[in-house]
């Protein structure tokens, strides 16, 4: 075969050739998307949601870091977190969409969607900060996000389940990064320390509203398919502990920010929704 | 049937992973299941990370090979359950990536029931040096080019190298 120009050729044997692809196609694509007949499909769908929505603006805040990382391979660390937790949403959001019936699909979610109609916790929305915040809601978001998929995996979903599986090898990997930075921040020197102490202070109003269970958190728990945010409380602890000890931080002594629980968000949320759906706003039927 | 199942596996397990194009699905472990039954070939595929975006690739690649091997009717479908490990890339697959430098992975971590232990150090792993052989290796970033691969260095021939992680 021979083209005109490169982008002819890229595009001449089929969009699929695209690594990033153009009209994505359903994540659960010929997967048993049945929801077990006693799951309660409006709740199921609003669960999804929530963990979806956690990850898909945490991934955005981390994708900022791309060219404003101190160091290439950082950046590149960055990029592949944000990837692993966008590729959780688009599993996620699809879920959501078999369990509510309206068979809505990643786009309609992420793109056509107020903010008052996200739900994920406040802990992901403020501005990036510098690299102290960045290490210090990166150990937040993961060690809770990995304490609460690691319980999500006997969930009575069996697709929730899978995913919560797959997700727990990921998340794994993310806790440990931002530990080990923390580790190396904090233990490091005058400058590095006091900068990743006043990262952790700033994250920390936040941290109580991860525990505190939404009414849909509170049903799915009782019915085995979703997980009490409450009883990971435990094992953040003494995560936490475990790395503020070994990084010479201190856990921060400061109220929660008023308000805390899934679904009030921070003034910081609708400006980061407005670039994140810009697009897909503007060229509504466009596919890419 | 047997005989249209065989002849459709075998030209599933040839085709090569995009972004791994020394590897083929069937060695990476992704290519889970085929079947071929009255003209319809049924392909099942397991994504290695929640993020991988070379899932659309694959499912382009696997339909566009069985299609020109004669069999019309194809159906790729994702499972999910139980999640891909590096475990399951083959004796083969794990040759082939040392043979373009990319150093193969080590047993994946056993994990029981409790909570999954901390790393806060650096994380000590026998690896080899795809190059000159030296397992005195460190690593330099556990997030490379693609989600499954680590950056290490060798300090015996001090080059750099890729890693496949393990999960």
């Amino acid at each position: 075969m021979s083209f005109d120009n490169v982008y002819e050729a890229l595009t001449g044997d089929g969009d699929a050739r695209w690594a990033f692809g153009t009209g994505f196609a359903d994540p659960l694509a010929g997967v048993d998307t049945t929801v077990p007949p006693d799951v309660d499909r409006a709740d199921l769908a609003a669960y999804c949601l929530m963990l979806g929505d956690d990850a898909l603006i945490m991934s955005h805040r981390l994708q900022e870091w791309c060219t404003n990382a101190p160091d290439l391979e950082e950046e590149v660390a960055l990029a592949n977190i944000g990837l692993d937790l966008l590729g959780q949403t688009r599993m996620l959001y699809a879920r959501a969409g078999h369990a509510d019936g309206t068979g809505r699909g990643e786009d309609d979610y992420a793109y056509f969607r107020a903010p008052e109609e996200f739900g994920n916790v406040r802990l992901v929305e403020p501005p990036r900060g510098d690299f102290g915040d960045l290490v210090a809601r990166l150990l937040v978001f993961a060690t809770w996000r990995l304490a609460l998929l690691q319980r999500l995996i006997p969930s009575r979903d069996p697709v929730l389940a899978a995913i919560a599986a797959k997700g727990v090898k990921e998340v794994a990997y993310h806790r440990d990064h931002a530990a080990q930075w923390a580790v190396r921040l904090g233990d490091g020197t005058d400058e590095s320390h006091r900068r990743t102490q006043a990262g952790l202070d700033r994250v920390w109003p936040l941290v109580e509203e991860l525990f505190a269970p939404h009414e849909v958190e509170e049903r799915l728990a009782r019915s085995g398919v979703g997980v009490d945010p409450a009883a990971l409380r435990a094992e953040f602890d003494a995560v936490l502990d475990q790395v503020l000890k070994a990084a010479t931080l201190r856990r921060p002594d400061v109220p929660p920010a008023p308000g805390g629980r899934r679904g009030s968000h921070t003034e910081a949320l609708a400006p980061l929704l407005a670039e994140l759906q810009s697009v897909a706003r503007a060229h509504p039927e466009a596919t890419w | 049937m047997v005989t249209a199942t065989a002849d459709a596996r075998a030209v599933a397990e040839t085709v090569t992973d995009p972004e791994l194009p020394m590897l083929t699905l069937a060695d990476l472990g992704v290519l889970r299941d085929v079947t071929a039954e009255d003209g319809r070939v049924v392909v099942t595929i397991t994504p290695t990370y929640s993020g991988c975006p070379a899932m659309d690739a694959m499912r382009a690649d696997l339909v566009r090979a069985l299609r020109a091997a004669g069999h019309e009717e194809v159906e790729v479908r994702t499972v999910l359950h139980p999640p891909w490990s590096t475990d399951w890339i083959s004796a083969a697959g794990r040759r082939r990536l040392a043979e373009a430098g990319i150093a193969p992975p080590g047993a994946a971590p056993r994990r029981g029931e409790g909570p999954i232990p901390l790393r806060l150090g650096p994380t000590v792993r026998a690896v080899r040096c795809p190059r000159c052989g030296s397992a005195d290796t460190e690593e330099t970033s556990a997030f490379g080019a693609t989600a499954c691969r680590a950056l290490r260095r060798c300090r015996a021939c001090l080059e750099p190298f890729e890693h496949v992680k393990e999960i």
